[in-house]
């Protein structure tokens, strides 16, 4: 029973049903109806954010007391201003001498404030729109929020990725998992697809896929040092997605050069030239958020939906003799293969830990103990 | 959402409670402590840990404190868990518990933003207001602070802070600066970090003057609490009032919003404090009982928590982007690969501790099952531990803007003004607690770590949480002191030993000389090579009295090269007479690096015989 409480799990589905809640991050207005078929880029809400403000010392600019500042104003809180125009006045010498402050922007008058002498210029609202990421239907629409677009598809998630949404087609660029993707493997038809490799990307083939105009790559590890060439930073913490870069990297293993899992491969390569919306958004903490890769399979709507439905049991019933397991720490990384016992005791490890641990028939035919948290779980 | 239920006192007498449940919800894992009271003492039986549920796809705290509660069922035969909740009161001895107590630092704790008119007194104020409730300080503002009004607006809007403190201004000075920062504030429309639809908590403990435009400006959009001003005048720091009003904001408009928290909050009767906030409390029980100037540290996943109690004075600091699982590779950052990689004893390329740093960042809940791993993983917190005392000593400074009357030799000495109080000779205790450091496999490992990173000077007990439960009786200690210290007596404060370590560096050849009466009425006299460190063992519980004559030119608390004669009290790993030099220094050649380390892992059997076997040593 408590085996569930270690064990992080990544997806890997063939064919699964997906659901997608897309909203504003403030109300809006929804323009999609229920049943609607979108695609990956229609717009499903539309919203207004407020827009920037600029600080005016007004009272500095006229040369007059904080507490005056209202006096000599032009236009009134919530009036509009456009920009340039003047906003406050001051008149000396009977009339002969005008002061003036200025707007610095359009907008309205948000505050005008006599204990600071400041007033404050509301820009014009900035659109917002959010769009429906997949392919697929709205099955519920999210009054004045958004709406929650499904499909059947492929589903597989990553370990770590950056960039945000971005949407292609599959394109398969290494004859295996175990080889790299490097800067010869990519020409000019890879503009606008998502490139699948495999152990390793190096920085060189990612300028190249940006220089191509390639949307994401898909591969199974690459050195810190190449991702740090790629986003201009070092990464600190694995909160990413909100990145200012031309393409979306997934990595599927890990760090360093990594074979991808022959499986994730073959489910990938199976769906070489499929439409494909992939997301680097990663954000590590319990209850993780992982980068993904969603291929919309229209062809299965027709499927029962009990067959597809992801009913989470999976990671709910957590670890069990026969649970298909992939190793994360050395001295197995990356390791497949799955749980043969699940020892209650306590066990000493190498590093001298007292653990839980499990015993776990690998692919290979060897037979490891490893401590339970350093194991995840691979949802087929 | 349910609005939260304001939590009440428990109702029963503190002598009627004899079974105690113990949750913390951390950034990564949720752990359960479980208490008995076993004749006439309060004593720790059992734990249980599993991940934290606050965010996608559970969003809900509860699952993963059922599952950490499932695991102390599972250890101890003891049902405690309801279909909605914890089974309370205790039935008989294998059912329910009498009193349950949560911190919670999930989903990135208590996340705030201060503000104060000058950057070096009411803005620090505000911050050390802040960072003693618990939270995380996302910036500081101040009018001096060099950023123009649309940048900080910008900041504030890109942020989005669980709660602001605004202070400013010393009570009857100024006003304009201060409503200045409320307009910039409201002109920000900051909106709250968690439950969207709610108004942003700001607390206002700033110039008295200041309090009816203050209101004017946010009391409609915001909900603002005010307090005493926490800088009346500049020679006072008066951090209490806003801190206090911070922890019942955080209950009321933060951790009600979180997910899940609404039902948790329905569990517990005493309310939900930040994991700093109970781990403070308990090293300043340390301070408190043993009369000592301490120094603590909260190593944990996503931040390291330093807090120094020195003479009477308590800060806390928090390194919000150091920590031994997701920030590990801030830590990388910070410290730079050269850092980290000269505390490894063994041939490890630069590259290849990135890609392992960088794994251990994305899959955070590993444990090293190498002790390769565990090595890498003990240098990086060497790393974490340096620095985090660095900032710590940033805060802990005299308060700025102070009028003194000056001498000359004061004007001179104005660096030293401005530097932190601390001063390491007279620090009596370092302590330690985070999974890294309370699972840390041998004892002398912690020490090793609590000593490398923090360099304590003179003589220094070092101690240790157990098994990670400092935050529990902090909580715990708000209700029921006397279950709490007795518990942190007996099974939570592992007295690790005693460093005696020269502040100085001397020459090769020159030693440190010991003389230690030992319990028994031996007497042992050791001579320490300069650059070398030694273990005497000297159990926990035992006294002895030493005498120590330091090196030509070093220092352990009575003047250069003098010898000082102390009674002091051993641990599970004895007495460590650390002749290594302060600063310590590790030598530049590579070889001779490796071989130091293995000599000081040997000189405290800190690392299994494998490790001396791999470095081929």
């Amino acid at each position: 029973m408590s085996s569930q409480a270690y064990t992080p799990g990544l997806k890997r589905k063939a064919a699964t049903i997906v659901r997608k809640t897309r909203m504003l991050p403030i109300q809006g207005d929804v323009l999609v109806k229920k049943g609607d078929v979108v695609e990956a880029d229609t717009i499903v809400a539309r919203t207004f954010i407020l827009g920037d403000v600029q600080v005016v010392n007004v009272a500095g600019l006229l040369g007059i007391d904080l507490w005056e500042t209202s006096q000599y104003m032009l236009r009134k809180e919530g009036e509009e201003v456009e920009k340039e125009e003047p906003m406050a006045m001051i008149k000396s010498f009977f009339g002969l001498f005008k002061r003036y402050a200025f707007a610095p922007v359009s907008g309205t008058v948000e505050r005008i404030s006599d204990i600071t002498g400041q007033v404050i210029i509301r820009e014009s609202r900035v659109p917002l729109e959010v769009d429906a990421y997949i392919q697929g239907k709205a099955v519920e629409t999210l009054p004045n929020e958004g709406a929650i677009i499904e499909t059947p598809a492929a589903f597989i998630q990553g370990i770590f990725g950056v960039g945000g949404e971005k949407k292609g087609r599959l394109m398969i660029r290494t004859g295996s998992p175990s080889e790299a993707l490097t800067a010869r493997e990519i020409e000019s038809e890879c503009n606008g697809r998502i490139l699948v490799g495999g152990a390793l990307v190096t920085n060189d083939a990612i300028q190249k896929a940006i220089k191509v105009g390639a949307k994401g790559i898909v591969v199974g590890g690459i050195d810190d040092d190449d991702l740090t060439s790629f986003l201009g930073y070092k990464i600190g913490v694995a909160i990413t997605g909100q990145e200012d870069i031309p393409l979306t990297l997934i990595i599927t293993e890990g760090f360093g050069e990594m074979a991808m899992s022959e499986k994730t491969f073959s489910l990938l390569k199976e769906f070489d030239g499929r439409h494909a919306s992939i997301n680097g958004a990663t954000q590590i903490r319990a209850g993780v958020m992982r980068p993904e890769i969603v291929i919309p399979r229209p062809e299965l709507a027709k499927k029962k939906r009990g067959d597809l439905e992801d009913k989470g049991e999976f990671l709910e019933k957590g670890l069990l003799p026969g649970t298909p397991i992939r190793i994360i720490r050395e001295p197995y990384f990356g390791a497949l293969g799955v749980v043969s016992k699940l020892p209650v005791p306590l066990k000493t490890v190498e590093s001298e830990s007292d653990v839980r641990v499990l015993e776990a028939e690998l692919d290979d035919g060897r037979r490891v103990i490893v401590p339970r948290a350093n194991v995840e779980m691979i949802e087929e | 959402m349910t609005p939260p239920r304001t939590p009440s006192k428990s109702k029963m007498k503190p002598e009627e409670i004899k079974v105690i449940l113990a949750t913390d919800c951390g950034s990564t894992t949720s752990k359960a402590r479980f208490f008995k009271k076993l004749g006439n003492e309060y004593r720790f039986v059992a734990s249980g840990e599993a991940p934290t549920t606050v965010e996608a796809p559970f969003e809900d705290v509860t699952l993963g404190v059922r599952n950490e509660i499932l695991e102390v069922e599972e250890l101890t035969g003891h049902k405690i868990l309801a279909p909605h909740g914890i089974m309370t009161p205790s039935k008989g001895e294998k059912e329910g518990v009498d009193l349950y107590v949560t911190t919670s630092s999930a989903g990135g704790g208590l996340q705030m933003m201060v503000a104060g008119v000058v950057k070096t007194m009411t803005a620090e104020s505000a911050e050390r207001a802040a960072l003693g409730a618990g939270a995380i300080v996302m910036d500081v503002m101040a009018v001096d602070d060099g950023r123009r009004p649309y940048q900080k607006i910008g900041r504030i809007r890109y942020l989005r802070p669980d709660m602001i403190l605004m202070a400013g201004g010393t009570d009857g000075g100024n006003v304009t600066h201060v409503v200045e920062t409320a307009e910039l504030i409201d002109a920000a429309k900051p909106r709250p970090r968690l439950g969207i639809d709610f108004e942003l908590p700001i607390v206002f403990a700033g110039n008295k003057e200041a309090r009816v435009p203050i209101e004017k400006i946010l009391d409609k959009a915001y909900a603002l609490k005010i307090v005493d001003n926490l800088r009346p005048v500049l020679e006072f720091e008066n951090t209490g009032p806003a801190r206090n009003v911070i922890h019942e904001l955080f209950m009321e408009h933060v951790m009600s919003h979180a997910p899940g928290y609404d039902k948790l909050m329905k569990w517990t009767p005493i309310p939900i404090m930040p994991t700093p906030a109970g781990e403070g409390r308990m090293f300043q029980a340390i301070a408190k009982t043993y009369s000592a100037n301490v120094i603590g540290v909260g190593l944990g996943g996503a931040t390291t928590n330093v807090y120094s109690m020195y003479e009477d004075k308590f800060v806390r600091t928090v390194s919000a982007n150091l920590g031994m699982s997701y920030s590990i590779c801030n830590v990388l950052k910070e410290a730079g690969t050269k850092n980290i990689v000269r505390w490894v004893p063994f041939e490890c390329l630069e590259e290849d501790l990135r890609n392992r740093l960088y794994n251990k960042m994305i899959r955070p809940t590993t444990i090293p099952q190498t002790v390769e791993d565990l090595v890498v993983e003990h240098a990086v917190a060497r790393e974490a531990l340096r620095l985090g005392f660095e900032h710590h000593k940033l805060l802990a400074r005299p308060l700025r803007g102070v009028q003194r009357r000056r001498t000359i030799a004061d004007i001179f000495e104005q660096e030293a003004f401005e530097e932190t109080y601390i001063d390491m000779l007279y620090i009596d205790w370092v302590a330690g607690t985070g999974g890294l450091l309370s699972h840390a496999p041998r004892r002398a490992q912690s020490a090793l770590m609590l000593i490398d990173g923090f360099q304590p000077e003179g003589v220094t007990s070092l101690a240790q949480d157990s098994v990670f439960m400092m935050p529990h009786l902090g909580v715990l200690s708000t209700v029921h002191p006397k279950a709490s210290m007795e518990i942190f007596e007996k099974d939570c404060l592992v007295r690790i030993g005693v460093c005696i370590a020269p502040r100085g560096v001397g020459k090769e050849g020159e030693v440190m000389e010991v003389a230690i009466r030992m319990p028994d009425n031996s007497c042992l006299e050791e001579q320490v090579s300069f650059g070398s460190i030694k273990k005497i063992p000297l159990k926990e519980g035992e006294k002895a009295e030493v005498e120590i004559l330091p090196f030509r030119g070093g220092d352990v608390g009575q003047g250069s090269g003098k010898a000082r004669k102390v009674v002091i009290e051993g641990g599970v790993v004895g007495i460590i007479l650390d002749a290594r030099g302060r600063p310590l220094v590790l030598p530049d050649e590579d070889n001779e690096r490796k071989q130091k380390l293995i000599e000081w892992f040997k000189a405290l059997d800190a690392y299994p015989e494998r490790l001396y076997e791999m470095c081929g040593r």
